[in-house]
């Protein structure tokens, strides 16, 4: 998707500069632990949403839709810094669960999450995460996750949820929308 | 939305012999930045690492998930002086690719970065994932791409581009 991106910037074909567009973004408030971007257009091809999280504590789960049924399933391949694993997840009640080592306020939690063909009436939701958190000497955390939605709905809203705390004012939520020729 | 307001290409360079490459005076008026790098050795180990306005001191940490074909592993490392974007060595017959986001990279929060390197020898190979602390609050304003005297084949291309949230 972003080497079509590329090829399209350094003039080699594929898709224009204007492919790769933003459609929203947020900031935490400090106030709540949900973000949502909702009325999503269904103008574009596939999503990309990237986070830089930040709280005092808790965790970070996305759900879509507003759907918190056990409607989601997820593979995940996981480096803690010291070994490699890998793990599913089946009839959950979220796309991803992100970042094992908690929530940080002195150091981000970021994800690039692709999400493809959101706007399709027939088909599942297939989500490709990849999520990072290094917090210096104490630890880290690297994932890859495939993340799915059983539902034929297109995705109008995404929610970056902690369910505990309230996300910070240095939290930054940003959605993007890239077209196909 | 005109044409290229929210993914735009700041620098290119064309890396070619053993010279470092700096990405200097970066705008802060993006929300990420992306570096991609496109990289071959005419000899040597070719490992490229960055450095951030110019701060060699210990203030890199990251933590990486590797495979190489045969075993997934992951390793940590504190204390680093620079963000080495792969821990293998690019061959000097195929290129590797690799890209680093940097997310909020003008803001006033430590600096947290994903990493990817690729790279297939027909044979053995590595993918390689990393995330990088660089603790430092300050807005990042240049990234030097150290290449350590490696000379670098003529091909290869090193560019940064800016992402611009609404």
């Amino acid at each position: 998707m972003i080497g079509a991106l590329v090829a399209g910037i350094t003039g080699s074909g594929g898709a224009s500069l204007s492919s790769f567009e933003s459609i929203s973004s947020a900031s935490g408030t400090g106030s709540s632990g949900t973000i949502t971007l909702s009325s999503i257009p269904s103008t574009f091809k596939h999503l990309q949403l990237r986070i830089a999280v930040f709280a005092s504590a808790g965790s970070c789960v996305i759900r879509v839709n507003g759907d918190s049924g056990s409607n989601y399933a997820r593979h995940v391949l996981r480096g803690n810094g010291s070994a490699a694993s890998a793990f599913g997840v089946a009839s959950t009640t979220e796309a991803a669960s992100l970042f094992p080592g908690g929530i940080s306020s002195t150091y981000a939690d970021v994800a690039i999450i692709d999400i493809l063909n959101y706007g399709s009436t027939s088909a599942y939701k297939t989500f490709r995460i990849f999520s990072g958190q290094d917090f210096n000497t104490s630890s880290g955390y690297l994932e890859m996750t495939s993340g799915l939605w059983m539902s034929t709905s297109a995705i109008n809203s995404i929610s970056v949820i902690n369910a505990s705390q309230n996300w910070t004012t240095d939290t930054r939520v940003s959605l993007y929308g890239i077209k196909e020729a | 939305m005109p044409a290229g307001a929210t993914y735009e290409p700041i620098a290119t360079a064309s890396p070619s012999g053993t010279s470092d490459i700096t990405f200097s005076s970066i705008p802060s008026t993006y929300t990420d930045l992306r570096l991609v790098c496109f990289m071959q050795a005419v000899s040597g180990t070719l490992q490229p690492a960055l450095t951030i306005n110019g701060d060699t001191g210990t203030n890199y940490s990251n933590t990486r998930l590797v495979g190489d074909g045969a075993s997934a592993t992951s390793a940590r490392q504190t204390s680093q002086t620079e963000m080495t974007l792969s821990n293998s060595a690019t061959a000097t017959t195929v290129p590797a690719i690799f890209t680093a986001d940097f997310f909020s990279y003008a803001g006033s929060t430590n600096k947290t970065v994903l990493g990817v390197a690729s790279a297939d020898k027909n044979g053995s190979g590595h993918v390689e994932r990393k995330v990088f602390l660089w603790r430092n609050t300050a807005a990042i304003t240049s990234i030097k791409i150290n290449v350590y005297g490696v000379n670098v084949a003529s091909g290869s291309t090193i560019t940064l581009y800016g992402i611009k949230a609404a």
